[in-house]
């Protein structure tokens, strides 16, 4: 009897427990459900009254504004594109042929991707991106998340290639298919959902991102939404918070929607090191 | 279909030797089985024909063409591997149909030949399902269709069975052996089950660590052994093994063990060789004993150690002191108990003998 | 005499091609880059914008000047700084937090449990930027969510970001990063065979018995992989910048932040590449630890 009150306890300590953290998390995201629909919306914590998409709209007018998230998705898909691209077929390399030292190429990559970091590098990846005139270009912003996130890219591919059994590529060779037919026919596909999980991950990281296209772009018509963000100030320097709010939930949407899909279609599967 | 042939095939892995050097011909139309335990090298040798693995040195030739360096698509082989590499991402009728596309076959073409093979193998009504919806039988019927369904010199199976259970695996052998002598495919079938092999192979390969010991039909293999090994690893249960001391007297040999008797045995210049080390092994299988009175002039005895009655058929344990355990298989419901004193007889033409290497002493009827 | 493989080395390094070359320009370079441009006088603008001076090791003395290291704005300072914030901010509050909920996820209920995971999942994924701004209404004087909740309490309200600037990106990091430690543990827990808390559970232990006597020996591996990946992250990480641009008076200022405002706040280059190096000589040192530790036993998460 005695025990059965003790287990009881202990649960509703848990549960309180577990309650309170996860207010204290939701807590400082509260304001950002509610000021989108809020006309009125200040940084206070205000019920919607009338609840309306005005701020949405207001939103969508503006050209600079749209024109940003334009830019962020511009950005975002050349850099997945190469990642996705150069990460499967070197990670392919990697696990399936025999080139020599590859062990220690992958190790030395992965001491240098960790090594050089966002903060430690912006000087020279400015000097190198305005020694090659790519300043103030989505080509450049584009490149170094390329660069900067394919050593990880590479690594979970690599380690999702390994635990594939090589007998399919070998069963298609046997029955008559040549390398290439091998891997565009087999191993491509049963490789897509660790590409899937790489490409989410590194559209996730540039569409959020702020640093490199802070430091590498100048002109508004090329700037993505997370420095456009910036630009809700009035000219006093103080935020308009209905558009901020209202555009913020546009530009976090794509990242919900990406969770969601993730989520849904591999159970958030996660590898470690997954986020740089 | 083609012969195959390894000339003084040999395979390392860095400093590790996975097959020192076989050499070995296949006829066409022969079903042969590589039997051995695991590690001993059998998936690597059935490789090296697929061209799955290069030979360290030597060559190996499929219909007088030698393949040695030759890529998997170019030598006209099907394979059937033990996972069965079905692909996830495609249906029961892609899967089957995938060698008829890279050989440039059209759709409906190929598609149909599917349905034909699968048909064949009771998967035609599967088709449209994926890899991950079917039964592992099915699956294990997957790949043999994909490997039916184009013309191949030589066939390959590694292991293709040892994933099914007991009843379903049964069954597969016995398709494959109706399927082989239907065809008279060229075959190379390796497996660590020796009732498999007895079973489908016109051929066994016995191996051990990487080498042959002993390639012969399975009658052969099973009337003489020869080696220990293979004695002990082909039947079930195995040859009994009894070390016993060797001595050449009155023109005959004669053998010593504990709970032995054993008449004397004719010499031969075989026999006499072997006898100079004084140690040989006896060897005589479990169908051949039969429960007897001490009397009889070849026993075996010692204290019953168990009896399994396994319906049709009785394994009856003995334990000869300290030297080892004899099982019998005996037709018999005779309730024996745990303990009491058991005599088990065999013919004379019944034993198998060998040498203190472990190699059979052939018989006196041999020459 | 070729020996088959699935791929041949020829094509394996045609497939390797593009990722090198990525890699090498915008990673390897750099490194290499960053260590030259440290040891020169490059401005963005001006004369030594095109023909730098080299000056040796003059930006590291400049960083290391004992007379100036510790004060406010100067390297020093906000290494120092970095040090308390990873100490605070990641070992402690990242690494102890998400241990706490991965095993209180593992005890409560289902709805409880995808309740407090999303909370604090969408902390972590959520773009920086819109972090930022949440940060920025939570912390209003006026009207903002925690001093609305401490009136109701019946405590002072505080202007946060004015007084306690530090404690304030301490706790933000905290909050933001956990998620990362969290899932490493909720995945090292489900390693674990049930049946070793079952048994734990037949022999009366309590939930801290188990923790301490059972999980915790057996995700060791784990938990040392979280305390570098974190540790490395944190040490490097620039978010902070967006909710207090470092401020106010450097009082926020970590490394990240004090590199970003001497080379393209101030334009010395040369002595923003001198703190890249330092920073990437202290991201090394936990690098090969890590890969050591790694190389030994691969502790990834599933
Ligand atoms: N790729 C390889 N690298 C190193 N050793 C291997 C490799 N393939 C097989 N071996 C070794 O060679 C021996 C024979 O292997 P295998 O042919 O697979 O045996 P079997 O099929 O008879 O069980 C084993 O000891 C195995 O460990
Ligand atoms: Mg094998």
């Amino acid at each position: 009897m005695q025990k059965t009150q003790n287990i009881f306890v202990r649960r509703a300590i848990f549960a309180a427990a577990a309650t309170f953290l996860g207010t204290v998390f939701a807590l400082p995201l509260v304001w950002f459900v509610f000021a989108p629909f809020n006309a009125r919306a200040e940084l206070g914590l205000a019920i919607p009254s009338p609840f309306t998409l005005s701020n949405f709209a207001t939103v969508f007018q503006n050209t600079f504004a749209m024109q940003a998230l334009l830019n962020s998705l511009i950005q975002a898909a050349g850099g997945v594109v190469l990642v996705g691209g150069a990460a499967t077929l070197a990670a392919y390399a990697l696990s399936r042929s025999p080139i020599p030292g590859k062990g220690a190429v992958t190790y030395i990559l992965l001491l240098f991707s960790s090594v050089v970091s966002g903060s430690a590098a912006m000087v020279p990846i400015f000097l190198i991106i305005s020694a090659a005139g790519l300043i103030d270009t989505h080509l450049a912003v584009i490149l170094v998340f390329a660069g900067g996130l394919l050593p990880t890219a590479m690594f979970i591919l690599r380690d999702f290639i390994d635990a594939i059994p090589r007998s399919y590529e070998e069963s298609a060779m046997v029955a008559g298919a040549s390398p290439l037919q091998a891997f565009f026919d087999v191993a491509l596909p049963v490789i897509r959902p660790g590409i899937v999980v790489v490409v989410v991950w590194a559209f996730v990281n540039i569409w959020g991102s702020f640093l490199i296209p802070f430091i590498l772009l100048r002109s508004d018509k090329l700037m993505p939404a997370s420095v456009a963000i910036y630009s809700f100030y009035s000219e006093a320097g103080t935020p308009i918070v209905t558009l901020l709010a209202a555009y913020s939930l546009i530009y976090s949407l794509p990242v919900i929607a990406l969770y969601l899909f993730v989520n849904w279609k591999f159970g958030f599967r996660f590898f470690g090191g997954i986020k740089s | 279909m083609a012969s195959v042939e390894f000339q003084n095939i040999s395979k390392t892995f860095g400093a590790f030797v996975a097959v020192p050097d076989i050499s070995f011909q296949i006829a066409d139309g022969e079903f042969i089985c590589l039997l051995g335990p695991s590690g001993c090298g059998k998936t690597t040798s059935l490789r090296m024909i697929a061209g799955l693995e290069t030979p360290s040195s030597g060559r190996v030739m499929i219909g007088g063409r030698d393949v040695t360096y030759l890529h998997p698509k170019d030598r006209g082989i099907s394979m059937v591997f033990q996972d069965y590499a079905l692909y996830p991402h495609m249906n029961i009728a892609d899967n089957i149909a995938y060698p008829l596309k890279v050989r440039g076959e059209a759709e409906t073409k190929r598609h149909a030949r599917a349905k034909d093979v699968a048909d064949v193998l009771k998967i035609g009504d599967l088709l449209k399902r994926l890899p991950s919806q079917i039964s592992g039988g099915q699956q294990q019927r997957t790949s043999l269709a994909r490997a039916l369904v184009y013309p191949s010199e030589v066939y390959l199976f590694d292991e293709p069975l040892s994933n099914l259970d007991a009843k379903l695996r049964l069954e597969a052998r016995g398709f494959l052996n109706h399927l082989q002598r239907d065809m008279g495919m060229t075959a190379v079938y390796v497996t660590h089950d020796q009732a498999e092999a007895m079973a489908l192979a016109t051929r066994i390969a016995v191996m051990d660590k990487g080498r042959i010991v002993q390639f012969a039909p399975p009658i052969e293999i099973y009337r003489r052994p020869a080696t220990t090994f293979v004695a002990n690893f082909v039947g079930n249960p195995p040859m009994n093994l009894v070390p016993v001391e060797a001595s050449v007297g009155d023109g005959a040999l004669h053998l010593r063990a504990d709970g032995l008797q054993v008449a004397p045995i004719e010499l031969t210049d075989a026999v006499a060789k072997a006898a100079r080390s004084g140690k040989m092994t006896l060897g005589v299988r479990p169908e051949h004993l039969r429960i007897a009175g001490a009397t009889d002039h070849n026993i075996l005895s010692g204290e019953l150690f168990a009896n399994e009655n396994m319906g049709p058929e009785s394994l009856v344990t003995l334990e000869r002191g300290d030297n080892g355990r004899v099982t019998a298989r005996i037709f018999t419901d005779d309730e024996i108990k745990v303990g009491t004193s058991v005599h088990l007889a065999f013919d004379a033409r019944h034993v198998t003998l060998f040498d203190d290497t472990g190699a059979r002493i052939p018989a006196a009827d041999e020459r | 005499m070729k020996k088959f493989s699935l791929l041949s080395t020829r094509a394996g390094a045609l497939f390797l091609a593009p990722a090198t070359a990525l890699v090498g320009v915008f990673v390897i370079v750099p490194f290499f880059w960053v260590i030259f441009v440290s040891f020169t006088n490059r401005t963005l603008l001006g004369r030594t914008a095109v023909d730098p001076d080299f000056v040796g090791l003059q930006n590291y003395f400049a960083l290391f000047n004992p007379a100036t290291f510790f004060t406010r704005g100067q390297f020093g300072f906000s290494l120092i700084l970095t040090i308390q914030f990873v100490l605070l901010s990641a070992l402690i509050g990242q690494a102890l937090l998400g241990l706490l909920l991965a095993w209180l996820s593992q005890t409560v209920t289902p709805t409880l449990k995808s309740f407090l995971q999303t909370a604090v999942i969408a902390a972590w994924i959520l773009p920086e930027v819109v972090i930022g701004f949440a940060w920025f209404a939570f912390l209003d004087y006026d009207n903002g969510t925690l001093n609305m909740i401490l009136r109701g309490l019946g405590l002072p309200p505080g202007d946060w970001l004015l007084q306690q600037p530090f404690w304030v990106i301490v706790f933000f990091n905290t909050w933001r990063g956990a998620a990362f430690s969290m899932m490493l543990f909720n995945s090292a827990f489900q390693s674990i065979p049930p049946s070793y808390f079952q048994a734990a559970d037949v022999a009366g232990a309590t939930s801290w018995q188990k923790l301490r006597d059972i999980a915790l020996p057996l995700i060791r591996g784990h938990v040392v992989t979280d305390l570098i990946l974190i540790t490395m992250w944190t040490f490097n990480v620039f978010t902070p910048f967006l909710l207090t641009h470092g401020g106010p008076s450097y009082r926020t200022e970590i490394l990240s932040i004090y590199t970003y405002r001497i080379a393209f706040k101030d334009f010395e280059f040369g002595k923003g590449a001198a703190v890249g190096v330092v920073i990437m000589l202290i991201n090394l040192a936990f690098a090969l630890v890590y890969l050591r530790l790694a190389h030994k036993k691969p502790v990834e998460a599933e």
